[in-house]
């Protein structure tokens, strides 16, 4: 099949299966087959996804805990590969997957700046050229010379975004970056997050706060048990989630999305 | 197409593709840089917060040398089948032996020991097997360093045969070494079992090359069933080790030669490669047959 020109992301009947307990040891699996029991259970985490993305486009990614969002953008940044089904990309991606980046804990921020950097793609001269830019964007001062082991998640956070946001990168995964950040941190990825769907990257962003979805994307997708329930525009795509949500129970969320209602003010 | 106002057009130059790279191995090659930071990093990280640090690498071998040279020269009387220096002899053997054990064992537990970085990001994970094996492979610059300036003094002269047997048991540990750490590395993500039964089959390989007794023994006891010894690619890169440094460091390199190391050698070693390889592509086509479900397991 041809795709046009200008197609940033393809899935295509894509299905992700996970094994929902793993019997490991010998003495487990004489037990579970004495009794009859399965020796595995497996389950579809992302479950026959199809949608495709124009180079350019925003899309936010919606739906309950353990939905598949993450597995799903996992996926598509080439960590995990589809059961079934195919995933197609253009160009080079970057991003940050479930809070904080595939960090070393033993190696310093700085060290890990460079380590995520070239996997990321970039060369040891780009990493130089920009190596001002991300630590003066992570803002975490002296921790930098300091083992990440020892960094606290929204700091972990703070350096990850910062190398992933300084790729020049044709598509940008945002999986939770906003969640441990603090409020400051916060309001600067957001800003910066903009200027990249301005500069025409393809953006995918996963988030709860239906506040700060609509300010970024133009088009919502919401996994349901792993299944894709909805595909389309922006607000009804947050008023078809209200309405799943409709029960009471879920203040946390409210309270989160109004946070972000003011955050959304501010920028 | 929409336009969306207040974007810039952004257009991309490169063929839609899956994003997770199925190259393999070529893929590693294509990614230097990273596998040069990858390298950095496990030879800081192996002997992290130990005060002798990078001595370790050199104390673990030599202690082994001392082991071998002391109750089996010494004591077993080994010393006595062995023309010139046993020590030289038992030290060539160490030099491919310890190369190859490391880069199995390390190897084997790269992939688990890395899980921060390939449960989050998109790299081809055979780097990591192949990061330990040129972290192995950069302790024995030193050991070749040493066992040349020993085998001078013993009236040993470099020769262009001795430096190509030399190169060719290298790439004989490289090729297998590499292999078996790509196999295990991603066995070990499933059954924690495969970093142990390492440490078995690295003792097999320890004993069943010919490093602390001569070859001779082994055509002695086994007569018509020496040859079967050598395909063993191991003990082939032993012997070559020991044509490179020992066979002259004898007072008659011809004689121990003649007597010591066995006919056809290079075409042993030539083979031993062959089959390395052939192993190696195996283990790639394993490798990425399972590498679908690593991430997820780790
Ligand atoms: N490695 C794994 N092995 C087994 N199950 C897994 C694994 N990773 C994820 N899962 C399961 O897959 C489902 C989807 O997980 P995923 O992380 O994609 O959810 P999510 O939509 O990102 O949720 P959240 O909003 O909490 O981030 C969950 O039920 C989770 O338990
Ligand atoms: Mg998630």
């Amino acid at each position: 099949m041809s795709y046009p020109d200008n197609t940033s992301i393809v899935v295509d009947g894509v299905s992700k299966e996970f094994t929902l307990r793993y019997q490991r040891t010998l003495k487990q699996v004489t037990v579970a087959l004495a009794k009859g029991r399965d020796i595995s259970d497996t389950f579809k985490a992302v479950d026959d996804v199809s949608f495709t993305v124009e180079q350019g486009e925003s899309i936010g990614l919606m739906g309950l805990n353990g939905s598949g969002k993450s597995t799903l953008l996992k996926l598509i940044n080439g960590i995990m590969r589809p059961d079934s089904g195919q995933v197609l990309t253009r160009g080079r991606i970057a991003g940050l997957i479930a809070t904080g980046a595939g960090f070393h804990p033993q190696l310093t921020g700085r060290e890990n700046v460079f380590l995520n950097a070239a996997i990321l793609g970039m060369s040891e001269a780009e990493t130089k050229r920009k190596f001002d830019a991300i630590v003066d964007f992570a803002d975490i001062g002296r921790f930098l010379e300091t083992p990440v082991g020892n960094y606290s998640s929204g700091m972990f956070a703070r350096l990850g975004f910062a190398v992933a946001i300084h790729v020049d990168a044709d598509v940008f995964l945002a999986d939770e970056v906003l969640a441990v950040g603090d409020r400051p941190f916060k309001k600067k990825c957001l800003e910066r997050m903009a200027e990249i769907r301005d500069s025409g990257v393809t953006l995918f962003y996963v988030s709860h706060a239906a506040a700060s979805v609509r300010k970024m994307c133009d088009r919502v997708l919401v996994l349901e048990k792993g299944r894709l329930a909805f595909d389309g525009d922006v607000g009804e795509g947050i008023r078809y989630l209200k309405y799943e949500d409709a029960d009471p129970g879920n203040e946390p969320d409210e309270v989160d999305s109004l946070g972000d209602e003011e955050l959304g003010a501010d920028i | 197409m929409v336009t969306r106002p207040g974007r810039a057009e952004h257009v991309v130059d490169a063929p839609l593709t899956p994003p997770s790279s199925s190259q393999g191995l070529l893929e590693v090659f294509r990614r230097r840089y990273l596998l040069r930071l990858l390298v950095a990093r496990e030879l800081n990280a192996r002997y992290a917060a130990s005060f002798l640090g990078f001595l370790w690498s050199y104390i673990n071998p030599l202690s082994q040398l001392f082991i071998y040279w002391f109750v089996l020269g010494k004591i077993v009387g080994m010393e006595d089948r062995v023309p010139g220096d046993f020590a030289v002899h038992v030290f060539c053997g160490l030099v491919v032996v310890h190369f190859f054990t490391e880069t199995f064992a390390a190897g084997t537990r790269s992939i688990v020991r890395n899980k921060s970085l390939v449960q989050k990001m998109a790299l081809p994970r055979e780097m990591f097997p192949v990061a330990s094996m040129l972290v192995s492979l950069f302790h024995v610059g030193p050991q070749l360093l040493i066992l040349t300036v020993v085998c001078l003094f013993s009236g040993w002269v470099p020769d262009p045969v001795g430096l190509l047997a030399l190169l060719l048991a290298l790439a004989i540990a490289m090729v297998l070494g590499t292999a078996l750490a790509i196999l295990f590395s991603a066995a070990n993500v499933f059954f924690r079992d495969f970093a142990s039964a390492v440490g078995i089959l690295t003792n097999f390989v320890r004993f069943g090359a010919p490093m602390i007794y001569p070859f001779t023994l082994v055509e002695e006891r086994f007569g018509g069933f020496a040859p079967y010894y050598l395909l063993n690619p191991i003990a082939d890169a032993v012997l070559l080790v020991q044509r490179a440094f020992w066979v002259g460091a004898t007072p008659d390199p011809d004689a121990t030669a003649a007597e010591h190391l066995p006919d056809h050698l290079f075409l042993y070693g030539l083979g031993g490669l062959a089959a390395s390889l052939v192993v190696l592509a195996v283990a790639q086509a394993v490798f990425s047959r399972f590498e679908n479900k690593v991430p997820e397991r780790l």
